[in-house]
Parts: structure tokens; sequence; C-alpha cells
């Protein structure tokens, strides 16, 4: 029996630090581990003791990329715990809030992190050096997206307008409406986005995945609804404990999550999008026909497309609510402390993100648990890598090397949420 | 024909940290292709697979030491970087995970994972200065991306950097704000906050909770009894200066102040 080793010193354009090992015998992909050994920093540790208030500042801090997912979960999972009933003006801006996460983030994955793969660059700063226009559109929209999280949020990274109960102070009507030119262009380009990015070459492959994603009966989901999947599954978020189980693998300092009943799953865009389609706005679900996308997707490199399409979701929605926008007062509802449990999931960028956390009479917080998507979606990325890699070993190191990175980064895998990065390690005949 | 000048290589490192401040380079959206033909980006892994030896003319280091690996990885880079800047409060105090550094960290391991025997760490979370030198630090959770190309643009023109260590009061007073301290009754750690934010959190009617670390001469004495008379018990206190920055003095003391 002969090995072929490649390495890979570090896995590029992933939030993190990680690494990849796949080992190659015979022909067989024998064993594919992605390996997170980003440090760990424990913030469900130093959680406990806190007050349930200071959660959605304190948890923002796991992840530069996806603050406002952390703090949607947190106020969530907080007003659960208390019995709190927040407005439909206050629901209305934290929807407006994370339409501005998910197409900065999604702006950031599209054309910085994943395009450069189809594309054959190394990055997107070498691209910009050929194709500047293409790089600058990508940016426009990605600075639109900053600029909702700016204006509600109080800063791009780790927003300050946000608490338990509503937001520290409402935007004005009219600065709202100052971003709706901006908005209308970057849905523009979002469409031109779809089309552009759904001409790529994709590898001819599928998987049939369990999906799991929110799900709310008039809204694609952003900030609630039920947790559901195409097996089956229908829970409200008081629920995941008894439904979904985490286990800890040696590699990683992220740990591992399953459904009880059935095994790994899928949680992000494709899983959002395939079990929400009839939810799009028409400008989307138009869009996405144009280009031939079906209402399922399965393909993973293909969730290029479906980013790019929720991009446009997001940009819609976003002038959606704006056009209705009626600025919340008070910009919060009172929060009074109580003990209590309280569980939430919300759908970050990358999946589905749930928090729970227990509650002393004082509002002290006696035990947190946070669920990112990344640490959910880890196994099935292992499992594509495995199922995929055997039809490419005739691919020369380098080019298989960066087909696995590839198939990485289809996940746009935050590894600072589920710890933290990426460095891969081919061991094969 | 004579070879073009030699751009300056940059390159991007990170410990342990949430990616955030880097992210701010990508942020700047109307700057970063400037700044990507102004400089070679010779190792920047969120952005891209290009990756060049060193050495460089400048590092920039996100993110705290936590790990022994860690602590042998600054060493190597100081060597290859001929300026090192640290940007954010994980590079520069050390970070909300320094909170470990008041607790014994098999707690935290013990509370987080399943199988505390798969996880390397140190006991504490230090800024980059406690294990090699550093040229600059950019303060704050983030920084602010305006600073960071005040920063690139001064190292390019080999200046002196236009960023003020006065406190969060004078960025107020700058914007205009109202005190919410005075007017409202909010407790808010301005007094004794490092500027750079443009004061946001005032601005949004919330009292600031020093996410961008002591200023140069904090009176935390003097700020003390102001807070306590505005409602906060000495708990409140140490939970709101042990957070982002725990391991800077004297945010340090006042965290752990009975």
């Amino acid at each position: 029996m002969t090995t072929r080793t490649i390495k890979v010193g570090a896995l590029a354009r992933v939030e993190g630090e990680g690494a990849l090992k796949v080992t190659i015998r015979d022909g067989k992909v024998k064993h594919a581990e992605l390996n997170i050994f980003e440090p760990p920093r424990f913030f469900e540790g130093f959680l406990q003791g806190r007050a349930f208030t200071e959660a959605p500042d304190i948890t923002a801090r796991i992840c530069g990329i996806c603050p406002v997912a952390y703090q949607m979960s947190a106020v969530h999972a907080m007003e659960a715990a208390i019995g709190a009933t927040i407005t439909p003006e206050i629901r209305a801006l934290r929807r407006l809030l994370y339409c501005g996460e998910w197409i900065e983030s999604h702006g950031l994955h599209v054309y910085m992190l994943h395009a450069p793969d189809f594309l054959g660059y190394p990055g997107a700063i070498e691209l910009a050096n050929d194709e500047p226009e293409i790089v600058k559109r990508g940016l426009a929209m990605k600075k639109a997206g900053n600029a909702i999280v700016a204006m509600v949020g109080g800063r791009e990274i780790h927003p300050v307008n946000i608490k338990v109960g509503g937001f520290y102070k409402a935007p004005s009507k009219k600065a709202l409406n100052g971003l709706v030119e901006k908005l209308k262009q970057g849905r523009d380009i979002a469409l031109d986005t779809v089309r552009w990015v759904a001409g790529f070459d994709f590898p001819d492959v599928e998987r049939d995945y369990e999906f799991v994603s929110l799900s709310h009966p008039d809204e694609y989901p952003f900030n609630e609804g039920r947790i559901i999947s195409n097996r089956g599954l229908d829970i409200d978020a008081t629920a995941y404990p008894d439904h979904f189980e985490e286990f800890h693998m040696p590699q990683s300092t992220a740990l591992h999550s399953r459904i009880k009943e059935r095994g790994f799953y899928f949680c992000g865009p494709m899983a959002r999008y395939s079990l929400n389609f009839s939810k799009l706005p028409d400008i989307a679900k138009d869009v996405a026909k144009e280009v031939g996308l079906g209402t399922v997707c399965k393909n993973p490199y293909q969730s290029i497309i479906v980013r790019s399409i929720e991009l446009v979701f997001a940009f819609d929605e976003a002038l959606r609510i704006i056009d209705g926008y009626q600025p919340p007062d008070p910009p919060s509802v009172p929060i009074a402390a109580r003990a209590g449990v309280g569980h939430a999931a919300t759908e970050a960028p990358r999946g589905m993100l749930y928090h729970r956390y227990q509650l002393a009479e004082d509002g002290a917080i006696e035990h947190a648990t946070i669920i990112p998507p990344t640490s959910q979606n880890q196994a099935t990325i292992e499992e594509d890598l495995t199922t995929f890699i055997p039809q490419w070993l005739n691919m020369n190191d380098d080019d298989l090397r960066w087909r696995c990175e590839q198939t990485v980064r289809n996940y746009d895998p935050c590894i600072s949420c589920a710890t933290h990065f990426l460095k891969l390690d081919i061991d094969r005949d | 024909m004579a070879d073009a000048p030699k751009k300056p290589k940059l390159a991007v490192w990170k410990f342990a940290s949430c990616d955030g401040c880097q992210l701010s380079l990508l942020d700047c959206e109307d700057e970063i292709l400037a700044v990507a033909g102004a400089v070679e980006i010779a190792m920047f892994l969120e952005a891209t697979r290009t990756e060049l030896d060193g050495p460089y003319d400048v590092s920039l280091v996100e993110g705290s030491i936590t790990t022994a690996h860690d602590a042998e990885r600054i060493q190597e880079i100081r060597r290859q970087s001929r300026t090192l800047i640290t940007i954010g409060a994980c590079a520069t105090s050390g970070g909300i995970q320094a909170l470990r550094n008041f607790r014994n960290v098999t707690d935290f391991v013990n509370i987080v994972y399943a199988r505390p025997d798969y996880i390397d760490t140190l006991a504490t979370s230090t800024p980059i200065s406690d294990h090699v030198p550093v040229d600059f630090e950019l303060r704050g959770c983030p920084i602010d991306k305006g600073q960071l190309l005040e920063l690139l643009a001064a190292f390019l023109a080999g200046r002196k950097p236009a960023i003020a260590n006065h406190s969060v009061c004078v960025e107020c007073k700058q914007r205009g704000n109202v005190c919410v301290m005075v007017a409202k009754g909010t407790p808010c750690l301005g007094p004794v906050t490092h500027a750079g934010c443009g004061a946001i959190c005032p601005s949004v009617d919330r009292g600031c909770y020093g996410c961008f670390g002591p200023m140069e001469s904090p009176n935390v004495d003097s700020l003390r009894p102001w807070l306590k008379d505005l409602g906060m018990d000495q708990q409140a206190l140490n939970r709101v200066y042990g957070t982002f920055n725990v391991n800077a003095e004297p945010f340090r003391e006042e965290s752990q102040r009975s």
C-alpha cells in the first residue's frame, strides 16, 4: 500500500484557524477530518455570573463577521427567559439590522472569499488586478450592508445599539430613507451577481442532505420561526436540546453537532433556500428561475448562487422595511430580571445559531449554551470531502488541494465562531 | 529598464480573536483596493491564499497569546517584521478571553468542553507586548477603520500617525453630544476610556462601556463615586471594567476591587 501526502499549511479565505487532513489509501478516501485549532476562548464559561443584559455585547465578540447574529440570538433567548414581548416596530428594525449583516457577510463571501476559487485567483485582491469592476461591485454591496448595520446598530462590527428588549435609540425615518438609493443600486448589483455566478463551472455533484433551518409562515426566516427539516423535524427552539446533541472530537476545539435520531445535517443558505423558497419575494424567485436554479439546491458548490439570491432578498426586504418604517417609541420594552430558562435560534448568514440561557432570580446568567452554525456543519463538511474527493484523485496535488479548500469554503465556515481556522493536510497513495 | 520601486510588504496575522479587527481592513470598501495598490499584501489569510516569505515591512497582529504554540509563533513573526503593529483589544490587552486570568482556566474548559483533555491552552491570555516589542498599539474592540487607514497612511509616508490618546469625553464634545451622565443620569466610562470610536455609545443615548480600554492617564478613583451615585454597585463596576480590556490597568484593578 502506498501513501501520497499533500499538505496545506493554512487554509485561506475562511474566518478563523483550522486544518484539513485527508487520508487516501488505495484510491479511496479513508478519512477526512476538519481540524479546528482556533484557540478556545471559553465564552460560555465566562458568561456565568454576568448580568443577562450583558449577553448581547459579550456574545457579539465571538465573531467579528456575524456579531449581529449573536446579538439577535442572545436578545431573543433572554426575552424568552424573562417572558418579555417586543413590539412589531422593534421586530421590524431587528429584521432590517439582520438584512444589513447578511448583505455585508454574503457580499464578502461571494466576491472576496468564494468567487476567486471559481475564477482561479488566490484572492479578490489579485482578481481586482485583472477585473477591478467586478470586485468593486462586491465592495459596493458590502458597503451598503455595512451602512445599514452602522445606521441601525451604531457601528459595523460589534454594534452598540442593541439591548435586551430592543434598541437604545431608534434611527429616524429620514436617516433610513437616506439609505434607499444605495440599497436599490445594491439590489440591482445583487441581481447581476446571481447571473454572473450562475455562469461559473460547477462540479457536477449532489448529496441528499438533511437540511435544517428556521421557517416562518409568512417570511423568509431571520429572527423567528420553527426549526424544520426536509426529513420531518418541526420543533420550537425550546425543544432543540431534545433533538440535537453535541459531541467532542479530539482534532477540534469546536464541538460537532448531530440530530439524535438520524445524524449529521446541513444548515445555512442552501438549507434556508431549499426549505423556504416559497417565502422569497418574486424578484428573487424570478432570478432563480432565470438562471435555472430549482427550488431545492443540493450541490454545495452552487451555494454561491444561493447566497447571491439571498442578497437579492436581503436588499429587497431592507427596502420593504424602510418603506413601512415606524420608529419604535419607546425604542425598547421594559425588562425586569427574573429566574427562567430561554432558548432562541436565529439565522446567521452561515446558518442557524442557537442560544440557551438559564437565569437566576436577579437576572444573573447561571448557565449558557451557544451552538454556532459552523460546528453544526462541521461533520457534513467532512462527509462532503469523503464523498466528493474520490472522483478528483487524478488531479495533481496543487489542484486537489485547492478543490478541497473550495469544498470547505462552500460553507462560508466561521471558525472564529466554531472556535475558529484551516490548515490542509492531504495524505494519499 | 529600471525596476519599479519595490512596494512595502504587508502581513496580517491572527491569534486568539474574533477576526473583527482584520475584517476592518476589508470593511474599508472605498480604500482597500488603493491600499492593495500601495503595498504588497504578503500574508492575509482571511483574504487570500497568497503566502509570501518574510521579511515583512509591516505586520498587523490581531489577537492575544493563549497557547504555547502561539507564544513561539509571535517570536518568529517579530523576527520577520520591520514594524509590528497590534490591532485591537485582544492584541493590545489580552481581550475578553483574559477573564481566564482571574480564575482557574480548568474551570472554564470543563464548562465548555465535554472532553477537557482534548484542549490545549495556557492559563492566561496576554497581549502581544508581553511577548515581543511592539511598535504601535491600535485600540478598540473592534478597532476603528478610519484609524487603521490613518495608521497605514502614516506608515507609508514615514510619519507619526495622528491618533489621539485623549478620552471619549473629548469625542462627545467634538460631536456636540449632550453628556449622558449629566443630562440623563446614565453611567458612562467615557471619562476614563481611550478615544477612537467617535463616541458612538453616547450618540445612541447609551453610556460608554470602555471597549477601547483605558486612556493614557485615567482617573478611575474620581469616576468611581460618580458611577455609584448613579446606581452602579461594586459588582456592576467590577463587571463593566471586567470585559473587553479586563487585563489593561487600571481596568484590571477596578474589575477585581471588593
